[in-house]
């Protein structure tokens, strides 16, 4: 029986090595070179070389493919260049992979040489527990974590829809959640808006909201705006936002934080219900339609009934909410097709869902223009549809 | 026949059916038989000149009838039809 020192001698003897110096020298793009670092999770988050992939060695034969393909030219390094030899014999041998080699004294050496070293930035421990399941999402993973780690999200409301989205939202690890909300908790709330509780009535929804937020992650740092959005206070609130999550209750409002949202280019995901009934949308301003180019004008009141209180079923809101969760992390992410240039219609007794193209109007009187071009005293200006709701009572 | 699907704050006026089939040729003519068999639904669709009201959408499966030939375009039996006016509700 060979020693283990034995086995890695022969190792060496049967791949190629080659020096720190030539991994160094290669071009930026590195000319189709694949780095990849065997080493283990720690390791590689302490330092490494840069644009290097990371496989660490007890999932090569699993995860390698992801990384580099078997007719790539591959170079693996570790701590010292004996882990990354035997894994060459492995990719070499057992996996068929052509032009592999292993760097000699590892990051070691290259350290050692003075050679650039990329510090990563990484997730604790127990965030590396708590987000578990992302991580082993190819679509989300470290990278899609980080970003959502960092990411900033508005959401106007705590209510029926506010409360699903805020509730994955923060468990998905959204850094910054801020909430709109001026209301307080009220026992008729309780039948769809899952954040509250009834210890909590009486409370201002945006305190009931944050306890439940922080209850599930402390990571989410919660910015409260506990008043109603109006053209006095919008731009303040709303800039700095990454993301709007809308699923405010009126018209004028809409039509404002649309014209808001387009002027500082905020990508808005908007969510309605009525009944047994859902929309989604995503307003991608200029990628896609804003919420003008799909309602140019308001309906009168008597077809605009979310002017009053009205049934709905408490699970819809959920549906249409987590909806709007799952775009805000397709959004930060990057992942999927978010649903821009698209209306989801959702009818719950029925059980269907459809989808129905939304286009750009090249004669939006908002977003046919450039941003700076849309003065804000002309932002959520329409005929008083306020006075109007007020009328039909 | 095309199918008309009912948005629902139309609802009422269709005596609460979800889907309401349409003869004709176009949407505009699915469009007038849908009214003319519930009344309650013209002014809601059409305004005095005869034309959609600009806050109703109305789509040909996927695709809104204004980018296409309005309601002049054409509709087959298979087609269906989506009416939507805007919707604000939250809760």
């Amino acid at each position: 029986m060979a020693s283990g020192a034995e086995l890695i001698r022969r190792a060496k003897e049967q791949i190629t090595e080659v020096d720190p110096k030539e991994v160094h020298d290669l071009p930026d793009d590195r000319n189709g070179t694949v780095v990849v670092d065997v080493r283990e999770q720690q390791e590689f988050e302490q330092s490494h070389i840069p644009g290097a992939k990371h496989v660490p060695r007890g999932h090569l034969e699993s995860r390698i493919e992801g990384a580099a393909k078997a007719d790539s030219h591959v170079i693996l390094y570790c701590a010292s260049g004996n882990r990354s030899a035997l894994a060459a014999k492995t990719l070499q041998e057992e996996l068929g992979y052509e032009d592999v080699s292993s760097m000699t004294g590892g990051i070691t050496l290259w350290k050692d040489r003075g050679y650039d070293v990329e510090v990563p930035r990484a997730l604790t421990a127990e965030q590396r527990e708590r987000y578990s399941r992302h991580l082993l999402v190819p679509e989300i993973g470290i990278e899609g974590q980080l970003k959502l780690l960092d990411a900033k999200v508005l959401l106007l409301g705590a209510g029926g829809l506010g409360a699903p989205t805020a509730l994955y939202l923060a468990a998905a690890g959204v850094g910054t959640i801020g909430i709109v909300d001026d209301d307080v908790v009220d026992l008729s709330n309780l039948q769809r808006q899952v954040i509250h509780t009834n210890d909590r009535i009486g409370e201002p929804k945006v305190d009931s909201a944050q306890t439940a937020i922080n209850d599930i992650n402390p990571d989410v740092d919660v910015v409260k705006h506990q008043t109603r959005l109006d053209a006095s206070n919008i731009m303040e609130i709303i800039e700095g936002y990454d993301i709007i999550v809308d699923g405010v209750d009126n018209f004028p409002t809409r039509y404002l934080l649309n014209d808001a949202s387009v002027r500082l280019q905020i990508p808005v995901v908007s969510a309605s219900i009525l009944g047994f009934d859902g929309q989604l949308a995503v307003f991608a301003p200029y990628d896609g339609p804003c919420y003008r180019c799909l309602y140019p004008t308001p309906p009168p009141a008597e077809l605009a009934p979310s002017c009053g209180a009205n049934g709905v079923l408490g699970a819809l809101p959920g549906v249409m909410g987590v909806l709007q969760a799952i775009e805000v992390v397709k959004l930060v992410t990057g992942s999927g097709e978010p649903l821009i240039g698209r209306l989801l219609l959702y009818e719950a007794l029925g059980t269907t869902f459809t989808n129905l193209k939304v286009r750009r109007d090249p004669d939006c009187p908002i977003c046919s223009r450039p941003p700076e071009d849309i003065p804000e005293d002309e932002m959520g200006v329409f005929e008083d549809y306020e006075a109007f709701c007020a009328a039909a009572g | 026949m095309p199918t008309a699907k009912i948005p629902p704050v139309l609802r009422p006026s269709t005596g609460g059916e979800k889907e309401v089939e349409v003869s004709g040729a176009s949407v505009g003519e699915a469009l007038h038989a849908l009214a003319g068999a519930h009344p309650a639904t013209q002014e809601q669709l059409f305004g005095s000149d005869g034309a959609l009201n600009r806050y109703v959408n109305v789509y040909l499966n996927d695709e809104d009838v204004r980018v296409l030939d309005g309601l002049d375009t054409s509709v087959k039996d298979s087609d269906t039809l989506v009416i939507l006016p805007a919707m604000a509700g939250g809760v």
